[in-house]
C-alpha cells in the first residue's frame, strides 16, 4: 500500500535517514522503533511530504507522491499526528481539527465564510468518539493541557477518515486510561483494513498493538520483525544495536 | 499559598469569571476611548462638536489605513516598517501621473483615475519585494522591510526630481483633487440644514465657518476598506489561515496551507492599504509628498498593539486597530486644543502602547489561571 524505496535525508552533513526501504500493506500496524535520534520523524516526515527527501522514491498505491506538498498528500488519504503535534495553540479546537480543510458556508448565497460552528461540532463529535472532554470547545488551545492537545491532534487525524494514519509518539503525554483508548483506537483502525504507522518507545504498547516492528537505527533500517518471532528482549537488542547479524531478524 | 494570590482570589468572584476578563481586557482600548472623548470633551472648548469630530476621523484615516494592512502582517509575526514610504511613494507617483496627463490635455476625471490607479499599483511592489524576501528567501521581515524602508524612501524621492514635493498640479485639477479629499458626502450648516454632495454655492464666509462635514469622503473610504479587510480577516479562509500562520508556521505548512504564498499577498495588502493612504494624501493636499506617510508609521504600529494585536503573532483584529488609530488621532487633536506642547502627544502615546501590552499579558496570565485552577 505504502512503499519507500532508498528514501535518504539529510541535514548538512548529518544522514538522517539512509536509503531507507519501507513498506506497509492494508490492515497492518507496523511500529517504526528506535533509539532518539534514530531518524523515525524525519522518514515519517518525508513521506508526508514535509520534508523532500534528496534520493529515493515514496509510492502510495501505486502513486509516486516522492515530492508532493503535505496538502496533496493528506488529500491521497494519509494523515499524520507530529511528535510536535503541529497544531495552532492560538485558535479553538475546531478551527484546528479543521486547519488547512476549512468547511465553509457561502454568506447570502455568495461569499465563502467560514463555518465556525459547523467545525466546532464536527470536533466535538470527533472528541467523543476518543471519549476525550474538553471543558469549552471555544478554548484556545494554549490554555489546554498537554494530553487534550494530543487529543486534538489525534481527533483530526482520525476525523478524515485516513487511508493511512501516521502516528508518533501520540501517547506520550496522555495519561493511561487515554493511552488505552489509543492503542483501542489502533485496533479499530485495523479492523477497518486502515493501516498504521506507530511510532512509540513505549514497548508495552508496541508488543500490545503491532504486527510487524521495524527498527531504525543512526538512520538505516536494521530489523524487520514479525508479531509471531518478537520478544521485547529481542526487539530492545535491535534498538541498542547489539544484534550485528540480526540471525532472528527477517530482513525484506 | 494560592490563596493568597489576589488573581486566585478574583476568580473565585462570581462575577470574574472568564466571560468578564476577556471582556474588560478586550475592550479596555474602548473604554479608554471613550475615556479619552468625554475627558477632551469636558476640559477643552470646542473639542465637542460634529465639526472637531468629523476633523478628527479625518485626520485618523492615514494611521488607520496603514494600521490596517499592519494588523494581517503583524499577526503573522511579521512587521512592516516600509509602508511608510510606500504612503510617499504612492503619493508621488499619482500626483506625477495626474500632472503630467493633465498637462498632457487629456480629460482631468480621466487623470484622475489613471493617477490613482497608478498610485495603488505601485504601492503594490514593495510590498511583493517584503513579501518574496520573507516568505521564499527567509529573511526576517524586521530586516527586509528596513532594507524596503530605505529603497522605497530613496525611490519617491528620485520621483520628486530634488524637490520637497511634486508640485505643478493645474489649479483646475487641484480644484477636482480638493471635491473628494476635502470634500463630504454631507454637510449640515447650522439654521440652515443637510446638504449632499456640495455646498450651496456663494454661501456668505460667516456660514462657511460654521459648516460641518458629516460625511467626508477620506473618511468614508477609509471606513469601506477596514470593513473590507476587518471580513476577510474574521470571516474568511483567507483570514483563517493568517491566524494559523501567526500561531504557528510549521503547523500552517503542514496542515496544507501555502504559507509563502500566503505571506506574500499579505506583505502586498500591506502596501495596497498604504497606497491608498497615499492616494488619499494628494487628495486632500495636492501635492505629492515623498514623507507622507514618516510620521505615521510608527503610529499605526502602536495603533496595531494599542487595539490589542499581539506583536508575536497570532493575535489582533482590524476593529482594535481602528480603535487604536482613533485614540492616537484623539490625543493628538485633544491636545492641540489644550495647548498643550505637542511634544507630549509621543509621551502620552508611548504610556499608552505600554498600559497595551500590560493589559494583554494580565489577559494571558488570567487565562491561564482560569484554566488551570
Ligand atoms: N530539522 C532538522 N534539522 C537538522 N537536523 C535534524 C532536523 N530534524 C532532525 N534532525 C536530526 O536528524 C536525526 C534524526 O532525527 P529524528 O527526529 O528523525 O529522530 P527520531 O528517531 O524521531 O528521534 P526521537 O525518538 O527522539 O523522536 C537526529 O540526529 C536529529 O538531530
Ligand atoms: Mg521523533
Amino acid at each position: 500500500m505504502l512503499t519507500a524505496r532508498g528514501v535518504s535525508k539529510h541535514f548538512g552533513g548529518l544522514t538522517a535517514v539512509d536509503e531507507v526501504d519501507f513498506d506497509v500493506y492494508p490492515g497492518e500496524v507496523v511500529a517504526l522503533l528506535g533509539d532518539n535520534g534514530a531518524g523515525k520523524s524525519t522518514l515519517i516526515k518525508c513521506i508526508s511530504g514535509v520534508y523532500r527527501p534528496e534520493q529515493g522514491q515514496v509510492f502510495f498505491n501505486g502513486v509516486d507522491i516522492t515530492h508532493q506538498p503535505p496538502a496533496d498528500v493528506r488529500n491521497r488519504g494519509i494523515e499524520t499526528i507530529y511528535q510536535d503535534l503541529a497544531l495552532a495553540e492560538n485558535l479553538d479546537v475546531g478551527a484546528n481539527v479543521f486547519l488547512g480543510k476549512e468547511k465553509t458556508r457561502r454568506l447570502m448565497g455568495v461569499i465563502p465564510v467560514t463555518d465556525d460552528n459547523y467545525m466546532r461540532q464536527e470536533a466535538s463529535g470527533a472528541l467523543d468518539e476518543l471519549d476525550i472532554h474538553i471543558p469549552s470547545l471555544r478554548q484556545k488551545l494554549v490554555n489546554l493541557s498537554g494530553g487534550q492537545r494530543q487529543a486534538v491532534a489525534i481527533a483530526r487525524a482520525m476525523y478524515w477518515n485516513a487511508q493511512l494514519v501516521i502516528m508518533d509518539e501520540p501517547t506520550a503525554a496522555l495519561g493511561v486510561p487515554e493511552q488505552r483508548k489509543v492503542l483501542a483506537l489502533i485496533r479499530s483502525l485495523r479492523e477497518q483494513d486502515i493501516p498504521v504507522i506507530l511510532i512509540s518507545h513505549t514497548m508495552h504498547d508496541v508488543m500490545a498493538v503491532a504486527d510487524r516492528m521495524v527498527v531504525m537505527r543512526r538512520g538505516r533500517v536494521v530489523a524487520n520483525i514479525q508479531r509471531a518471532e518478537a520478544t521485547e528482549e529481542l526487539i530492545v537488542r535491535h534498538i541498542v544495536g547489539s544484534v550485528e547479524n540480526g540471525e532472528n531478524a527477517v530482513m525484506i | 499559598m494560592a490563596a493568597n494570590n489576589p488573581l486566585v482570589r478574583a476568580q473565585r468572584l462570581p462575577f470574574i469569571n472568564a466571560r468578564s476578563i476577556e471582556v474588560v481586557t478586550k475592550s479596555w482600548s474602548y473604554l479608554f476611548l471613550l475615556g479619552l472623548v468625554v475627558y477632551f470633551s469636558l476640559v477643552g472648548t470646542g473639542f465637542f462638536s460634529v465639526r472637531n469630530f468629523s476633523s478628527i476621523l479625518t485626520t485618523s484615516t492615514l494611521i488607520m489605513l496603514m494600521s490596517i494592512g499592519q494588523t494581517y502582517v503583524i499577526i503573522t509575526a511579521g512587521i512592516d516598517l516600509s509602508v511608510g514610504w510606500t504612503v510617499g511613494l504612492a503619493s508621488v507617483t499619482t500626483a506625477r501621473v495626474m500632472r503630467d496627463l493633465a498637462a498632457g490635455g487629456n480629460d482631468i476625471a480621466f487623470a484622475m483615475l489613471m493617477g490613482t490607479m497608478a498610485g495603488l499599483l505601485v504601492a503594490l511592489i514593495p510590498g511583493l519585494v517584503n513579501g518574496v524576501l520573507v516568505a521564499r528567501i527567509r529573511v526576517p521581515p524586521f530586516i527586509a522591510t528596513l532594507g524596503m524602508f530605505g529603497i522605497v524612501r530613496g525611490a519617491a524621492f528620485l520621483l520628486t526630481d530634488g524637490q520637497q514635493v511634486v508640485r505643478g498640479l493645474s489649479a483646475e485639477l487641484r480644484e477636482a483633487l480638493r471635491m473628494i479629499g476635502n470634500g463630504s458626502l454631507l454637510y449640515y450648516i447650522p439654521e440652515d440644514g443637510f446638504h449632499w454632495f456640495a455646498l450651496p454655492p456663494d454661501l456668505p464666509p460667516q456660514q462657511l465657518r460654521l459648516v460641518s462635514q458629516l460625511l467626508p469622503y477620506p473618511v468614508i473610504i477609509t471606513a469601506l476598506v477596514a470593513v473590507v479587510f476587518a471580513f476577510i480577516l474574521a470571516r474568511t479562509k483567507f483570514g483563517r489561515h493568517t491566524y494559523v500562520i501567526g500561531g504557528s508556521e510549521e503547523a500552517a505548512r503542514r496542515s496544507g496551507i501555502n504559507v509563502d504564498r500566503h505571506l506574500i499577498i499579505i506583505y502586498i495588502i500591506c502596501g495596497f492599504t498604504a497606497g491608498i493612504a497615499g492616494v488619499l494624501h494628494l487628495f486632500r493636499f495636492t501635492a505629492g509628498a515623498p514623507q507622507a506617510g514618516e510620521a505615521a508609521l510608527l503610529s499605526s504600529v502602536a495603533a496595531v498593539v494599542i487595539g490589542g494585536t499581539n506583536l508575536f503573532g497570532g493575535e489582533g483584529d482590524i476593529m482594535g486597530a481602528v480603535v487604536g488609530s482613533l485614540i492616537i488621532a484623539v490625543l493628538q487633536t485633544g491636545l492641540v486644543i489644550l495647548n498643550i506642547d505637542s511634544i507630549w502627544q509621543f509621551i502620552v502615546v508611548g504610556v499608552v502602547i505600554i498600559i497595551a501590552v500590560l493589559v494583554n499579558q494580565l489577559q494571558a496570565a488570567l487565562e491561564r489561571l482560569q484554566t488551570n485552577v
